[in-house]
């Protein structure tokens, strides 16, 4: 759900990285804190367990500028990617207003893929947001290693609605900007329908 | 909806409200967080202190402990209290939307604090059903004045990106 303030001048949107485990979610997330100016960022809060897998999520605040003299701020989340951390993805999904899927491009990690799409889909009914108009990008990340699965078989695969497809290698920051472009213009363009 | 409006009037009465608890209970920092995770306003000691990472953790351990009580049969825990060395923090629910924290430290006590965060919290559920009939009502005037996004074009977006 975002919040618009017109005496702070602000509006403020809240995006899930969303997918299996160990995908890339965080370190989306870490790629762009430390390519963004302190000054147009806040803290990157990580909530891991000691072996570094994400526990309950990670959050980083984003100031990316102003439209109309609004200050435009997101709020960049990803949720646990392993399976039985299904209750904390569902909390965090709350009040979203887009949702970046972190497909993991190793043939071994098709499965979870398709795991992990069907959770998000299945967590979306349970608070009774629409998955179709939900703004919405497919990632797929770690097009470097060997095993990864041709793109066009990815996306016959994880397709679901004609989104935005951005090849990505996460870790040497490849596609992460674009990816959250794009989903930054698909939550704006959307939250200015919402408003009409 | 998928958004919330917070009107200028519901707004400053907002702060108000915090920033009389806040100086009622000689507290540190008095912040209302939506249960999303977002900061709608606080009053206090807020330098150096990320209000975005302080209020989705807040909601983040909220949503856990309302997990918590469902799992033991509660229907929510509305009250939470965390007490530290130095530091303590006071959780109340606002209705089924909002998180009143409260942050205090030894100038303070936790009686005090927990009677005042309770009558705010009464007044500040009464602002919000108020901005929230407000928000249905006047849904069509924002499309007309306060929209930011109204003319938003392609090239908006690529200049928050350049």
């Amino acid at each position: 759900m975002a919040m618009i303030n017109p005496r702070q001048k602000e509006l403020i949107a809240k995006i899930v990285y969303y997918g299996p485990g160990l995908g890339g979610k965080t370190t989306n997330l870490k790629y762009i804190f430390d390519h963004t100016s302190p000054s147009s960022r806040g803290e990157l809060v990580t909530l891991n367990t000691q072996g570094d897998r994400t526990l309950f999520f990670d959050v980083l605040p984003l100031n990316l500028g102003t439209i109309k003299g609004y200050r435009i701020r997101f709020q960049l989340y990803t949720v646990p990617g392993q399976v039985f951390y299904s209750e904390s993805r569902k909390i965090i999904l709350r009040g979203v207003d887009g949702i970046v899927f972190v497909a993991d491009s190793q043939r071994e990690r098709m499965d979870a893929n398709i795991e992990s799409i069907e959770d998000l889909q299945e967590n979306l009914r349970q608070y009774n947001y629409s998955f179709a108009t939900m703004p919405y990008v497919l990632q797929l990340n770690k097009r470097d290693l060997p095993t990864a699965v041709p793109v066009d078989e990815m996306k016959k695969l994880l397709v679901l609605k004609g989104e935005p497809v951005v090849e990505a290698i996460a870790i040497r920051g490849v596609g992460v900007m674009e990816t959250l472009k794009e989903i930054a213009k698909l939550v704006l363009i959307n939250l200015k329908k919402e408003f009409r | 909806m998928s958004f919330l409006v917070l009107y200028a009037e519901e707004y400053e009465e907002i702060k108000e409200i915090l920033t009389a608890l806040k100086k009622e209970t000689n507290s540190r920092i008095a912040l209302i967080v939506e249960k999303n995770g977002q900061p709608i306003a606080f009053a206090g000691e807020m330098d150096g202190v990320d209000t975005t990472s302080l209020g989705s953790l807040v909601a983040g351990n909220v949503a856990a402990t309302e997990g918590l009580a469902k799992m033991l049969g509660e229907e929510s825990f509305p009250l939470m209290f965390n007490e530290g060395a130095k530091e303590n923090l006071h959780i109340t629910l606002i209705g089924d939307k909002f998180i009143l924290a409260v942050l205090f430290d030894k100038r303070t006590s936790l009686g005090l604090v927990r009677l005042r965060a309770r009558n705010a919290a009464l007044k500040l559920e009464k602002v919000f059903s108020r901005l929230e009939a407000k928000m249905m009502q006047e849904r069509e005037k924002l499309g007309g004045g306060e929209n930011p996004l109204e003319d938003l074009s392609e090239e908006d977006i690529e200049k928050l990106f350049k």
